[in-house]
């Protein structure tokens, strides 16, 4: 029961935080909408990869290798946001 | 001794996995600043472009997606306990859950090939403009991807349920077996909950 109860309730966010981005999206609009959403997918992705991928019972070298990908990706969006925002 | 060779060996595994992983996040990455900048060049014609989508189907395959990958995470938690039965259910359901999330996806491509929203089976003048027209070449390569990605899954989850029911990956000792291909399935359900609000929620 103590490894699946945070699954459980992991799951139950999860669906929570889906009706949240969904009822964002018929309030907002433009740049907060676009924040909104992008914002509640990357909780639910945390949550995802924390909780379902178990990295929170892992070192750091697992983390820092999991979480590669990400720096790299936001090297390659941060770029393309500032190309288009200056020009 | 033998418990340290066992651990730095599933730690080799899942490292190995999550190097693959990054691979894939680039790949998928790619498709998100093609979503990126269209939004930047084109707000309105890619807002009025999502309109179009069926969100309502979407989210429901978010439902899918996210239950099959609490049923994947709960098989890796009973390989982990070797139960047997537990895990093979769990794979199972969520392979189950997988190609209901493929049947719905048809299910959708087929109503937009009817309303003429996909790209090569409409004609140019099908859409309301070149960015529109862009933004849908950029939904059926971004979903057709990830619907492959799911295919694989399925099948690696199916055959995983196979190999644990007849005993020849023995649990718990190798259920890092498991838990590599529960990755895997975790990371293309990630995917799926960015393109979901990228794609058919841009208001």
């Amino acid at each position: 029961m103590r490894t699946i109860a945070p699954l459980l309730t992991v799951w139950a966010a999860l669906l929570a935080l889906l009706g949240l981005t969904v009822g964002a999206s018929l309030v907002l609009t433009g740049t907060p909408s676009l924040i909104a959403s992008l914002a509640i997918a990357g909780l639910k992705a945390a949550l995802v990869v924390w909780v379902f991928m178990q990295l929170r019972r892992e070192g750091g070298l697992m983390r820092v290798m999991a979480l590669g990908a990400v720096f790299w990706l936001l090297i390659l969006l941060g770029y393309l946001v500032l190309d288009y925002a200056t020009r | 001794m033998a418990d340290t060779a066992q651990a730095r060996q599933r730690e080799t595994t899942l490292m190995g996995m999550y190097l693959f992983l990054g691979s894939e996040i680039m790949l998928f990455g790619g498709l998100f600043a093609v979503a990126l900048a269209l939004r930047l060049m084109h707000p309105q014609e890619i807002v009025a472009a999502s309109k179009h989508l069926h969100y309502g189907i979407g989210a429901a395959n978010t439902v899918v997606l996210l239950t099959s990958s609490l049923a994947v995470a709960l098989a890796v938690a009973a390989a982990e306990a070797g139960k047997i039965k537990g895990t093979v259910v769990g794979l199972q359901a969520g392979a189950g859950l997988g190609i209901g999330f493929l049947a719905l996806k048809a299910v959708e491509y087929v109503s937009e090939y009817h309303e003429r929203l996909l790209p090569a089976l409409a004609p140019p003048e099908a859409f309301a403009n070149p960015a529109a027209h862009l933004f849908m070449d950029l939904y059926l390569i971004a979903t057709s991807l990830h619907a492959v990605h799911v295919t694989i899954g399925v099948g690696l989850l199916a055959g995983l349920a196979l190999r644990v029911h007849h005993r020849s990956l023995a649990l718990p000792r190798q259920a890092t077996g498991v838990e590599v291909v529960g990755l895997y399935w975790h990371l293309v359900d990630v995917i799926w909950i960015f393109l979901y609000p990228v794609l058919y929620l841009v208001r």
